[in-house]
């Protein structure tokens, strides 16, 4: 594991031929911030955070993790970052238990400690030896979420991790979020339920056509500052 | 301490066989077309007499194997494509080539399993004396797998998020392992001659032993800037 | 347009004026006759597929490992280049296998790796035009496998032609007398001017392409 209190985005462009995804964007993240990165469908909102997961290389510009441009780390900067997505990565034909002892192992983690505390935080215990397949969707996200945080990463990246949860299940992310922050954990939360976003992120990057519309700390009236800023 | 490029490589595997397990769907769907193939061309290269035509079981062993090995693949890569699991793996601390090389000995396993009752089967029906030197067709079967493996399996990779994937598989797969092809048919057919000629079918095994260490190294060194964006 | 392609494309066009006239002087080869003329483009056309594939197969790997946008131009255009020389030789060889062998059609070695090459190059071609966003990264993957196959496509059907021969003997392409050595490198000189010169134009096509794909975006900053 890397460690980090910061990531900047630097000036990082992304175009696929004449399609611009990313256009310009610069970011400064610091430990203990939840990140809101809003905007509507198509702005840009995945590619930054694949940019920040590594997964997706700029066409311009770099990123920056504690100094050290994230180009020239290897394999061992991706035991600092977390990401969950709407596709929730977890193999329906195992159990949830395999799942979670599958990426523990792969993450170099010890699996007798790791995994149980995993399961009995998504609340999955008694369903530990269920094959996924079986799980409503908010079980899913919850054994999702726990396998995204088992390696305890330093970037959190969350994108629209709210999406099919009920009241309940949401409140738990939230808390969740919030206590890996104080934690002093980086959170990118791309969403556009703003009403989510709203009371739990510290500060709010909007995006729209792949540019930074701004970057600001969290204040009251999101959802009118959003409409007026991306303009519905 | 993250695990190293060989355990990882085995995580992966031991992974996928534990899927495989449950529903063996790959295999039997897989070892089932192969089968279908098989028939399909006994009615093409089965002369009325029912005589075969000269060394067309090499011939028919092995395009069951590959077009029956572009499929497994196909399904392989689809449960990664499924929850995205694939980019799960990749974001995880090992070295990228590690998981090409897990999902490699995976796709190696399907095949072998395939093949293990294929070929007793296509000896059976075409009366081909395919276990007159058993260690030279070993070998050549197991090197023309892994070369057909090793650049399926980068292959497949790279085409998961193409909305063409199942059609472009095979038309980029094909010409590029046409010498894999060449080398196991040839060979083979070389084994079924009475006396089987073994120095041609060590000539073949040669040819196929450079292509494997060629292409599993060109796999493992281009797989992590082919998959990421 | 580079400053040499000028000089360069007079030089090529006077070799293409002065080859065929120097080519109808030659001296007739003993059992082919006339036929046999086709030889002297035809062995330069495979030099230059095979100098076109070389290109693809580095630039693909340049583009792969250091993203440069003009190693994808040369990429993708020496991979159109293979299939038109190939494709060239192939219908070339096809029309000197008629009049020598009395059929269209041979799996002489040579013919039957053509054939391949220029399939998997034809994939290189299919992959980039309809695989969807970063399909250049693909098509390289094709690039440099389709390069790295190309010596065991070489050798895997040259064995099978050469280990079990079949009823009719092949000519061996190679076939090269004292006189007609000179001839052979002047036309295989003038095919690989050729490639170099097509070969430019294409990645200048490419790189407009590439400047209006900037402006594109530029506009929309």
């Amino acid at each position: 594991m890397i460690q980090f209190d910061d990531v900047r985005l630097v000036d990082v462009s992304r175009h696929f031929g004449r399609r611009r995804a990313v256009s310009h964007v610069s970011l400064d993240l610091h430990a203990g911030d939840i990140l809101g990165l809003l905007g509507p469908n198509g702005a840009g909102k995945s590619t930054l955070i694949g940019m920040l997961a590594t997964l997706v290389a700029p066409t311009s510009g770099s990123v920056v993790y504690g100094g050290r441009q994230g180009r020239s780390l290897g394999a061992e900067l991706r035991g600092s970052i977390g990401l969950l997505a709407h596709e929730l990565y977890l193999y329906p034909e195992l159990t949830a238990r395999q799942n979670l002892e599958f990426f523990a192992s792969l993450y170099g983690l010890d699996v007798a400690t790791v995994v149980p505390s995993a399961l009995a935080t998504a609340g999955l215990s008694d369903r530990a030896d269920d094959e996924v397949s079986g799980f409503s969707r908010g079980m899913r996200q919850r054994l999702a979420l726990e396998r995204a945080l088992l390696h305890q990463p330093k970037l959190v990246l969350m994108d629209e991790p709210f999406t099919g949860l009920d009241d309940a299940a949401t409140e738990l992310v939230r808390a969740r979020l919030q206590t890996l922050s104080r934690a002093g954990a980086i959170v990118v939360l791309a969403t556009h339920d703003l009403d989510l976003a709203d009371g739990l992120v510290t500060r709010v990057a909007i995006v729209r056509s792949g540019k930074l519309v701004t970057d600001e700390t969290a204040s009251a009236g999101l959802r009118s500052r959003y409409r007026a800023m991306v303009g519905h | 301490m993250t695990p190293g490029f060989l355990k990882v490589a085995l995580l992966v595997l031991r992974k996928d066989l534990a899927i495989e397990a449950r529903s063996r769907e790959i295999v039997y769907t897989t070892l089932f077309f192969a089968v279908a193939c098989v028939m399909i061309f006994s009615f093409a290269f089965v002369k009325e007499e029912g005589v075969p035509v000269d060394n067309a079981a090499a011939g028919i062993l092995w395009i069951a194997v590959a077009f029956s090995g572009t499929l497994a693949l196909g399904r392989t890569f689809e449960r990664e494509r499924y929850s995205e699991t694939l980019r799960a793996l990749l974001l995880a601390p090992a070295a990228r080539p590690a998981v090409y090389a897990g999902k490699l000995l995976g796709m190696i396993l399907m095949m072998a399993a395939t093949e293990v009752i294929l070929t007793p089967m296509v000896a059976f029906f075409f009366h081909a004396p395919f276990f007159a030197r058993p260690l030279l067709l070993v070998a050549l079967l197991g090197l023309g797998t892994i070369g057909f493996a090793a650049v399926g399996t980068l292959f497949a990779a790279m085409l998961v998020r193409t909305r063409t994937r199942d059609v472009l598989l095979p038309i980029l797969l094909y010409p590029v392992t046409i010498p894999v092809i060449i080398a196991g048919v040839r060979g083979t057919a070389a084994l079924l001659q009475s006396p089987p000629e073994e120095p041609v079918a060590t000539l073949w095994i040669g040819l196929l032993t450079a292509f494997d260490v060629v292409f599993i190294t060109l796999a493992l060194w281009t797989f992590e800037p082919l998959m990421t964006e | 347009m580079k400053k040499i392609f000028v000089p360069l494309a007079i030089v090529t066009g006077a070799m293409f004026v002065a080859a065929p006239i120097m080519i109808g002087m030659a001296d007739y080869e003993s059992t082919m006759l006339l036929v046999q003329k086709i030889f002297y483009f035809h062995f330069a056309t495979w030099m230059a597929m095979t100098l076109a594939i070389a290109v693809c197969g580095v630039a693909s790997l340049v583009y792969l490992f250091k993203a440069s946008k003009v190693a994808e131009w040369y990429a993708t255009s020496a991979a159109e280049l293979v299939v038109v020389f190939s494709l060239f030789g192939l219908f070339s060889g096809s029309l000197w296998g008629r009049k020598a062998w009395g059929v269209w059609w041979q799996w002489d070695a040579r013919v039957t790796m053509a054939t391949m090459l220029c399939l998997i190059f034809l994939g290189y071609l299919i992959v980039r035009k309809y695989g969807g966003p970063g399909s250049e990264k693909l098509a390289a993957a094709m690039g440099i496998f389709g390069a790295a196959t190309s010596p065991f496509v070489y050798k895997s059907v040259d064995w099978w032609r050469t280990i079990h021969p079949q009823t009719t003997v092949m000519r061996t392409l190679g076939d090269k007398w004292p006189g007609a050595w000179r001839l052979v490198i002047f036309c295989t000189f003038a095919f690989l001017f050729l490639t170099v010169l097509l070969l430019f134009a294409r990645v200048h096509l490419e790189a407009l392409r590439s400047k209006l794909d900037d402006m594109y975006l530029a506009a929309e900053d």
